[in-house]
């Protein structure tokens, strides 16, 4: 064989394995999705059905009956839209400080925050928890929402990052026009460094929807649940029921906004997550 | 009339008005609740009463808290999935960094897991190792295998969650390692080829080296993300698993602090997590010192 040839055959083999390995990266949550609109009896049938005969897509209207559903994709909403909103400004404006103004101690205070990432979230939340249990604010949305407003380290590092890389020169220029601070940063950083906001700013709002400990911590009323808590809930209480599709069609709910983000925007946050971290 | 003086005042008044808020935010909810908690660990903190110093207690007790050790000791075993999923990820981006069709799609379908919400795939996979009718246990019938009923037995059940974790995780450490490929020359590679090196060797001497790196900081990361591992267990092993045997320490300090009220003694557990962490996190910077001084 020659050498051409020895490549092509060595491709095919390597697109039939990945191709099986794809297969069984997606099974499962095919699986979830096919038992969503099974019968009850088809969902234990041996061989396993993986497409039903009927599609039940009854358990799809079932469910915002079953539980708090809307309340879940509400509350999840609230926090994560006012999170990433207002902590992407806060931390988009704190990283254009740290890149391009200077200011005494200012390394030194950039290093204290990039070292508080090295804090754990599990050893700060027993504190954290009793803080917000005196100002009453247990069992409410404020212990997921305040803290993200201050901002977000792993974002303030990657936009200084990129900031750095915007020469100084334009923004000297804008300083001596005597343009005003927060329009050198509103008008001329903001513009140029609006890609990669952006694909922090998704990957931050995918974070917020899917955590589950803090909100756990916090959360009890059925009322002021996130959605992950309530699909969780749903698994308790219907699995004692077998009623599976009731469970996966909630699930599948939980996942597809998330789904949907990542597939509109799968260039921007995958070049995104590879840049952050090949640079480590 | 703009003085230069003038103006740098004006810039260091806004540079710190600009970094307000982060750094508020640090000594609001990480630097003060950490010291507090470093505090609660040498009291008997019940969360209601006062806290009453009782020095190293805590710490003494869990010595002997046969729970803390299994549930350390689950923790990281669960680890082990760390070297799989980096190995099987590493051939995928092999795979992917040749010219076949279709290698968007495949980092599309990979990566999917990762995105998707850990609550929603737990309980996925919570239905998926159920003992008669799981998904698992159907495919291994496919083959004649009677699979056991994954998470009620205490020896299946950390395998289980391993083999859970590595799916959810494979697509992300496939991308770094893709990203990492793809920044190495080709010319390397047709030296090498010219030299009559076989395939083996380039990926010896060549492709490991330069991925390096790349494995250093997902092996760092990953045991920095798995030491913190609570939502799988709290979904499909809601009472710590047969035995206590999926109990991760997360688990555990979560389990004292909010359910038996016992804050100081989570406090310590979750100190000695934080020293874990920061001690990983040390080697890495250290190590990063180091290879910045090689030179490349």
């Amino acid at each position: 064989m020659s050498h051409s040839q020895r490549t092509k055959v060595t491709n095919i083999i390597i697109f039939i394995a990945l191709a099986i390995g794809a297969i069984a990266m997606i099974a499962p949550l095919l699986w979830m999705l096919s038992t969503s609109v099974k019968e009850k009896q088809d969902v234990f049938a041996l061989p396993p059905v993986w497409i039903p005969e009927v599609f039940q897509f009854s358990k799809y209207k079932e469910i915002w009956e079953a539980g708090p559903l809307l309340s879940g994709i509400k509350n999840s909403v609230i926090v994560a839209v006012s999170v990433t909103v207002v902590g992407t400004f806060t931390s988009s404006v704190a990283a254009f400080a740290f890149a391009k103004l200077r200011f005494p101690h200012k390394n030194k205070l950039f290093l204290l925050l990039i070292a508080s990432m090295m804090i754990p979230y599990p050893t700060v939340m027993i504190p954290q928890f009793m803080m917000f249990s005196k100002l009453g604010w247990v069992d409410t949305l404020l212990p997921l929402i305040v803290p993200g407003l201050f901002g977000n380290v792993v974002m303030i590092f990657f936009l200084r990052q990129y900031l750095l890389s915007v020469p100084d020169a334009i923004i000297e220029a804008a300083k001596i026009d005597g343009s005003s601070y927060f329009r050198l940063y509103s008008s001329i950083t903001f513009p140029l460094i609006k890609p990669a906001v952006a694909a922090q700013l998704i990957l931050w709002f995918m974070g917020i929807w899917n955590d589950y400990l803090a909100p756990i911590i916090y959360l009890n009323s059925p009322e002021t649940q996130t959605l992950q808590l309530v699909i969780a809930n749903f698994n308790a209480t219907y699995a004692i029921q077998t009623d599976y599709p009731l469970i996966m069609a909630a699930s599948i709910v939980a996942l597809l906004p998330v789904l949907i983000i990542f597939l509109i925007f799968q260039k921007q946050i995958i070049e995104s997550v590879a840049i952050s971290g090949v640079k480590g | 009339m703009i003085t230069k003086s003038n103006l740098y005042r004006k810039e260091k008044i806004y540079g710190y008005l600009f970094i307000l808020p982060p750094i508020l935010g640090l000594l609001i909810f990480t630097l003060f609740p950490f010291v507090y908690s470093l505090y609660g660990s040498f009291t008997d903190w019940d969360g209601l009463g006062q806290m009453n110093f009782i020095g190293l207690d805590n710490f003494k007790d869990l010595f002997t808290d046969e729970l803390f050790y299994k549930s350390m000791y689950n923790t990281l075993f669960l680890m082990l999935g760390i070297p799989i999923g980096l190995l099987l990820a590493l051939l995928l981006a092999l795979g992917l960094n040749r010219k076949i069709p279709g290698t968007t799609t495949f980092r599309v379908i990979y990566y999917i897991p990762v995105i998707s919400s850990l609550a929603a795939v737990s309980i996925m996979w919570n239905w998926a190792y159920n003992g008669d009718y799981g998904l698992v246990n159907q495919f291994l019938e496919l083959f004649g295998i009677k699979g056991p009923n994954w998470l009620m037995d205490k020896d299946t059940v950390k395998p289980a969650l391993i083999l859970m974790t590595v799916w959810k995780g494979l697509g992300y450490t496939m991308l770094l390692y893709l990203a990492a490929l793809q920044s190495v020359s080709r010319s390397y590679y047709e030296a090498a080829e010219l030299d009559g090196a076989s395939g083996f060797q380039m990926f010896r001497n060549i492709t490991w080296p330069m991925v390096k790196p790349v494995t250093f900081f997902l092996v760092v990361t990953n045991i920095i993300g798995g030491s913190q591992i609570f939502t799988e267990m709290n979904i499909m092993t809601p009472t710590g698993g047969p035995e206590y045997s999926s109990a991760s320490i997360v688990f555990y300090i979560w389990d004292k602090a909010f359910k038996n009220l016992q804050m100081g003694y989570a406090s310590a557990m979750a100190m000695i997590l934080g020293i874990f962490i920061f001690i990983v996190t040390l080697i890495q910077f250290k190590m990063n010192e180091k290879s910045s001084f090689d030179g490349d």
